[in-house]
């Protein structure tokens, strides 16, 4: 999908790409006006030659027995269960976080908490996903707990239920600033402690530091 | 208020590190001790920190490939596969059969190469000189054959997102074969050296014992988890690169202490020089890229995606915006998740028992720090 690059060439690679999405699309737009002539769905394919991706992302419903107990027990809690290239994950309102990886490590077998992590989307109202990768080894099966959590919000820490949460947390709230409330050591781990600033955040700079803490610390003008 | 000095107190903070031989790189440890029994400690890591993942969202996404090499130096080839895996998902595309097979065969060949490092400097930590030279020999062979293949010893770039950027070279099967026969005997001299050798067992037996589900609790993996008795080995639960084609053992154990993750260790190397065998034997005929364009666009979406590096799980979580550039990657080192275990493992214990623990966990700071 990502070859559709150039505009000059919309025919070659149509029929290896995945393409097979894009012409279905057209005949629901033809049915409705019904009437006029199809010069307006002509020229789009020529302008539509880097074919929009979606803008979200194209995930279909995951329903097995394990989402659907998902959604029964926490009804309301559990707002989605989706599957993406195969990978589940649950989308999970975030006061209920750690009641569902307790459940799905003391009930559903999902023992090992493969990593924690955050992605920044600034623009969205509830700012950063706060994504949970667990594996079951009696399963041998793999899901993620997604969370959307504000700027501030505080959310509660794992580690009563993974000890491996301890330093994997630590790095989100070095990483992006978002502090567990209940963590036992919530200190920065690969930044200096005394560093200002969250670098993985969208908006901090790819050459920005923290000056003062060059100046003070290196004895530099910039580590730059 | 009597005067009191360091002298009254039973306990001592002693700080070990960045700058020590057995802390293998800037790690630096501050051990609580009370004589020389060990009561706490306290990791302070970050002393490497490039900011890779920041980097990455930065790069486009085939830009951001040799970057990933400098994470775990030793094992380069591993991440290289990792990251070329994790983006090939996000397309939804895999790499051509032939491809495939060199891979494997090269990160097998890469799994020696980081085990023989291991051996040498963990064995160097103990007191035993002499297994580095013979190790860093054997070590030679497989990174000339990294050498011929492409160019690199260390940080080789092998792998392109979609397949292989170079084909082999004439004599490479050869070279693969002969590496295999030359060096499988090697590993039953090491093994004299070390295995009854009764230094070597009473410094290692019984040290650092961390059980199968502890290493759970801990998420920790790779050969640690292994010697604690849990057969998982990711190439066997959930086959990627055509792993499940080839015929090879998980070697386990069952106390977790520091002697069965080295005989582990030992076992996975005779598997990894079983598998590049087979692997050699069996390459198929074909084109070595898979269907990538030029510019690489994955429609939005993320996907984790993992492999069995040598020291354990390593996982990249990869998240696309639909442009050309990563909008997050997320690097799951498993040195990073090992080493928090370390504080458990050596609590309790001797301070000389430190240095043996932290080189069994068969850590790089390069990864940890990323």
């Amino acid at each position: 999908m990502a070859d559709e690059q150039k505009p000059g060439s919309p025919d070659a690679p149509l029929p290896e790409g995945g393409e097979a999405a894009k012409p279905p699309a057209t005949p629901p737009a033809e049915a409705k006006p019904a009437a006029p002539k199809p010069a307006p769905p002509k020229p789009a394919p020529a302008h539509a030659a880097p074919p929009k991706p979606p803008a979200t992302m194209a995930a279909t419903p995951w329903d097995t027995d394990l989402s659907r107990d998902l959604k029964d027990r926490f009804a309301g809690q559990v707002t989605e269960t989706s599957t993406y290239l195969g990978q589940n994950f649950a989308v999970v309102k975030p006061d209920a976080v750690i009641a569902v990886l307790e459940y799905l490590k003391l009930e559903a077998d999902f023992d090992y908490l493969v990593d924690i992590t955050a992605v920044d989307w600034p623009k969205r109202a509830d700012r950063f996903d706060l994504v949970y990768v667990l594996y079951s080894f009696s399963r041998n099966e793999r899901m993620r707990v997604k969370t959307y959590v504000a700027d501030g919000y505080q959310p509660e820490t794992a580690v009563g239920v993974h000890l491996t949460a301890n330093w994997l947390e630590r790095e989100v709230f070095d990483m992006f600033g978002i502090s567990f409330a209940g963590h036992p050591d919530m200190r920065r781990i690969l930044m200096p402690e005394d560093w200002q600033g969250y670098p993985l955040r969208k908006d901090y700079g790819i050459i920005q530091q923290d000056e003062r803490w060059v100046q003070e610390n290196l004895g530099i003008e910039s580590g730059q | 208020m009597p005067d009191t000095t360091f002298l009254d107190s039973t306990e001592l903070v002693l700080n070990m590190g960045p700058q020590h031989p057995s802390t293998h790189g800037v790690l630096r440890v501050i051990l609580k001790l009370d004589g020389e029994k060990v009561l706490g400690t306290d990791c302070v890591i970050g002393y490497l920190h490039r900011g890779v993942e920041k980097i990455a969202e930065n790069r486009t996404w085939a830009q951001f490939n040799p970057y990933v090499d400098r994470m775990d130096y030793v094992a380069a080839i591993s991440n290289g596969l990792g990251y070329c895996l994790a983006v090939e998902k996000l397309l939804n595309i895999e790499a051509p059969p032939r491809a495939q097979a060199v891979r494997v065969i090269l990160t097998e060949l890469n799994r020696i190469a980081s085990h023989l490092l291991w051996l040498g400097t963990h064995a160097l930590d103990i007191g035993a000189i002499t297994p580095v030279f013979y190790c860093l020999r054997e070590r030679e062979e497989a990174l000339k054959i990294f050498e011929k293949y492409c160019g690199a010893r260390l940080t080789t770039h092998c792998f392109r997102i979609g397949g292989l950027q170079y084909e082999t070279y004439d004599g490479f099967e050869k070279d693969c074969e002969a590496f295999c026969d030359w060096f499988a005997p090697k590993i039953a001299e090491y093994e004299e050296l070390l295995t009854n050798n009764r230094i070597w067992v009473s410094r290692l037996k019984d040290v650092g014992i961390l059980s199968g589900d502890e290493c759970k609790e801990f998420g920790v993996t790779g050969p640690v988890l292994r010697a604690a008795g849990v057969k998982w080995d990711l190439r066997k639960a959930q086959p990627y690169s055509g792993y499940e084609k080839y015929d090879f053992d998980i070697p386990t154990r069952e106390n977790g202490d520091t002697y069965d993750r080295y005989m582990v260790r030992m076992e996975e190397m005779r598997q990894s020089a079983r598998i590049v065998r087979q692997a050699v034997a069996a390459i198929p005929e074909g084109p070595i890229m898979g269907k990538v364009g030029k510019v690489i666009k994955p429609a939005v979406g993320e996907a984790y995606v993992s492999i069995e590096a040598p020291k354990g799980e390593l996982g990249y979580y990869v998240v696309s915006d639909g442009s050309t550039q990563p909008y997050r990657v997320r690097v799951r080192p498993p040195s990073y998740v090992n080493l928090q275990a370390l504080d458990r493992m050596v609590r309790g214990g001797l301070i000389a028992d430190v240095v043996a623990i932290i080189g069994t966990l068969d850590i790089v700071l390069g990864e940890i720090d990323r």
